[in-house]
């Protein structure tokens, strides 16, 4: 059973233009489950959702944001107060922005707090040891620290927590390449033991050589979910023409771009989301968005995929 | 015109040294990358290549004389974190014309939604908000980009966009650029040679 389901997710957020109120879509239909033991990257499109799913599973959205939908954890729906109750403890989240840091707090304190099990100070030097920050680091402030420093501190604090879940969202940007191992691996181990791992990157690289499975984003919704294995060559095994195009524009692939952009919320096109920039686009395309369907050992939301 | 830094040295306080004895010269169209393990104080070369952050040793010229205190600053620093270096309180098209009013072909270029304009810095994603950090530094007197983990932030596309934007109109300006990246293949994409940070700690 999966430890992680979300059904049918859609989020929206309220916006005022003068005394006009309007709701804007951000995430639609989107599917996604995470099993025990299981590390399922998220890759796609800044701005496609990705972090706002995150939240959405923690309960913290801002307050103008309505989610429909349901997020069941082990099998039981995730209702606000049952997620109040759960993170930290059970569902444990690395934030994208390094502002998330009290920044009137040591950051060794900030570290301890989420110790749950043992001696909070040894099991925080541990961790700080693990990811290679000095001693020193932890009687600093948020502000004293490189980015990456307090990238690490952020992930200190999910990896002492004990959860069940951990929701990684871009824990390793501006990394060097031996701590982005270091804690790839640690996400790998705490997989390993049990732990269900939602790691939302950028770095498809890094990913494919830990997770199972990668679901790729594009405007608020899932396009496409495959096995690690499919991402290789020039992406001829990869499904849906938007993953094609993003595994393409990797520096180490063609570091060739598609133009355009993401559609916004406010103007989402009829159809498929994808189908104003997509090469294989039909005039049935532009009719209903496609469903979810399974191919080749993965899902993909595209009619012409093969 | 040419931008040096020449032995630079920095510390915090009476603390260890960061690093020590740096040397760059940056010709105009010239990309150089800088790598290194993260804390070795690449970020803070880069403020101060771009005059945030005065250096404890050594000096920085632009064209063989000290970096303008007054004025347009012809080195130009584009920040890791976006929502970092943004005032939260601005709409967008303030924030974007605070130094110069970039016109439409760079806005087009780095695919700037006019729509966006109207917006909070919290209505925009990261990578929304990187090009803005991007085209406001891209002013006409802007001699030399300092990309501090620019794109680092950015799905591969976006990346790739933003990249091949930025060096279009670095050949078309013949302005130089430092790039700070982890990410090797990108480093080697885009710079002619590379600097590592760890020679100076």
């Amino acid at each position: 059973m999966p430890i992680l389901e979300v059904e049918n997710l859609s989020v929206s957020f309220k916006q005022y233009t003068g005394l006009k109120q309007k709701t804007h879509k951000v995430i639609s239909s989107l599917n996604v489950t995470l099993e025990a033991g299981e590390i399922l990257a998220v890759v796609g499109a800044s701005g496609s959702g990705k972090s706002l799913l995150a939240h959405a599973i923690l309960g913290i959205l801002p307050r103008n944001a309505s989610i429909c939908g349901v997020i069941k954890y082990a099998g039981e729906e995730l209702t606000p107060d049952r997620q109040t109750v759960l993170r930290g403890k059970e569902i444990a989240l690395v934030p994208q922005s390094v502002n998330f840091l009290d920044p009137l707090m040591r950051v060794g304190s900030q570290v301890r707090t989420s110790v749950k099990n043992g001696d909070a100070v040894s099991v925080q030097r541990e961790v700080f040891e693990r990811y290679h920050l000095r001693q020193e680091v932890e009687k600093m402030y948020p502000f004293q620290l490189s980015g990456g420093m307090a990238r690490r501190t952020l992930l200190s604090t999910a990896m002492v927590s004990g959860a069940k879940v951990i929701i990684a969202d871009e824990p390793t940007p501006g990394l060097d390449p031996d701590v982005i191992k270091e804690a790839l691996n640690n996400f790998r181990e705490v997989a390993d033991n049990g732990c269900a791992v939602m790691l939302i990157t950028h770095d498809i690289e890094s990913a494919l050589n830990i997770a199972d499975k990668i679901a790729v984003f594009y405007a608020g919704t899932t396009v496409e979910v495959a096995p690690v294995e499919n991402f290789k060559g020039h992406g001829e095994e990869i499904r849906h023409p938007y993953s094609k195009a993003l595994w393409r524009a990797l520096p180490q692939n063609d570091f060739i771009p598609i133009p355009g952009s993401q559609p916004h919320p406010s103007s989402l096109p009829a159809g498929c989301l994808f189908a104003p920039r997509c090469v294989m686009a039909t005039p049935e395309c532009r009719q209903v968005q496609p469903e979810m369907r399974k191919l080749r050992g993965g899902m993909v939301r595209c009619i012409h995929a093969t | 015109m040419q931008l040096e830094a020449k032995d630079i040295g920095f510390r915090y306080g009476n603390g260890p040294w960061l690093f020590q004895g740096v040397n760059l010269t940056l010709e105009p169209g010239e990309i150089v990358g800088i790598t290194g393990p993260s804390g070795c104080g690449k970020t803070t070369f880069c403020r101060i290549l771009a005059g945030f952050e005065t250096p404890i040793e050594g000096t920085v010229t632009f064209n063989s004389a000290p970096l303008p205190k007054k004025g347009y600053h012809p080195v130009q620093l584009i920040f890791q974190h976006p929502e970092k270096a943004i005032n939260p309180r601005w709409k967008m098209h303030k924030i974007l014309n605070e130094g110069w009013k970039p016109n439409k072909e760079v806005l087009e270029l780095l695919g700037i939604d006019r729509e966006w304009l109207e917006r909070w810095p919290n209505e925009l994603s990261g990578g929304e908000l990187q090009r803005f950090c991007v085209a406001r530094a891209l002013g006409p007197n802007t001699r030399f980009l300092i990309a501090d983990e620019m794109t680092t932030m950015l799905d591969a596309i976006t990346q790739t966009q933003i990249w091949h934007a930025v060096i279009e109109i670095a050949k078309k300006r013949k302005m130089g650029i430092v790039v700070v990246t982890h990410e090797s293949k990108l480093m080697q994409r885009l710079c002619q040679r590379v600097i590592d940070f760890n020679d100076f700690s």
